[in-house]
């Protein structure tokens, strides 16, 4: 087994109001030593057997597509990692 | 004049807004988002709620709904469609309006009565307004921040786009104050309130006549159905 691995994030020049509201919680934790916090999405395509350049073209289109937003969000990386046994 | 609305799973203001139609004098009719038919309707409207959870993004789901293909014909072919908040949402994601729709810039969701103002009035779903009048409806979601980047941004004003801007308070931080758009042709409009809310003496928004009979929402609806009766 094999899994492809996609990550989206929101648009950099975007507030993140998710990410502001755990930075606000870190704060209050008294953790300063971070000055920003954003979330984003990982989403795992799992597949049997070895991922082809097939399932990599098939995954990059749904990126671009489906899982993420070109208005708001930006995929940042589409690797493979091998699922543990 | 049949004005179809189209239900989603996690659909909330379908009945709503098929009620709204009915008090419009149109006649409603019940589309289901799993089918590839629009009963012949001759207008169509996204209804808000929180399709599929709201999962992935709002409205994205929805968009890749099998009746969305036809819906996206029809708008393409000039049917008037209004998306009403999570529909405004489905209409960005279907890429038939521009920009896209973000978590409210102060993180609260939101519900209250909120005054816009009518900036365009060359659409079938606000033709009954006087331009620039300004009304109030409710307002009430978690995800509105209407965002765009500078380029969209000069184009939907450029074109005038902008359909509805907030008045007084903007509720979520969307850019340009804009709370609802239409297309280039006009057929399309979106917006994140609910004229659908403010359609009927003693269930709308609260007036300086008396506690909740705000209907400037029907205006909306009349608007399509032509059943506006001008002041």
């Amino acid at each position: 087994m094999a899994t492809i691995v996609i990550e989206v994030m929101p648009k950099k020049e975007l507030l993140d109001p998710a990410g502001k509201a755990v930075l606000g919680a870190l704060h209050r934790q008294e953790v300063q030593d971070f000055h920003e916090v954003r979330i984003g999405k990982r989403f795992e395509l799992h597949v049997e057997g070895e991922v082809t350049d097939a399932h990599l073209a098939t995954a990059r289109t749904l990126a671009e597509d489906l899982l993420s937003n070109g208005v708001i969000e930006d995929v940042v990386s589409i690797r493979t990692e091998d699922s543990p046994a | 004049m049949k004005v179809g609305v189209v239900t989603f799973p996690g659909s909330l203001d379908d009945r709503d807004a098929l009620r709204a139609i009915t008090l419009a004098g149109g006649t409603p009719v019940a589309l289901w988002h799993g089918d590839h038919d629009l009963q012949g309707v001759d207008a169509l409207v996204l209804p808000g709620g929180f399709s599929y959870g709201d999962y992935l993004r709002c409205g994205a789901i929805a968009a890749h709904s099998p009746i969305m293909s036809e819906v996206i014909d029809a708008a393409h072919r000039g049917m008037p469609v209004l998306g009403i908040c999570n529909g405004f949402q489905m209409l960005v994601e279907s890429g038939l309006l521009p920009g896209g729709l973000i978590r409210n810039d102060h993180g609260d969701f939101i519900c209250r009565d909120q005054k816009l103002r009518v900036d365009n009035i060359s659409t079938p779903w606000t033709s009954g307004y006087r331009e620039g009048a300004e009304i109030t409806i409710p307002l009430k979601n978690g995800e509105g921040g209407f965002i765009a980047d500078d380029e969209t941004l000069k184009r939907i004003e450029g074109e005038n786009l902008v359909t509805f801007r907030y008045s007084e308070v903007n509720p979520n931080g969307s850019l340009h104050d804009i709370a609802g758009l239409r297309n280039e042709a006009g057929n399309v409009v979106g917006l994140m309130p609910h004229p659908e809310h403010a359609v009927e003496p003693g269930f709308g928004p609260d007036t300086s006549v008396a506690m909740k009979s705000g209907i400037e929402g029907l205006t909306m609806f009349e608007s399509v159905v032509g059943t506006v009766v001008t002041a």
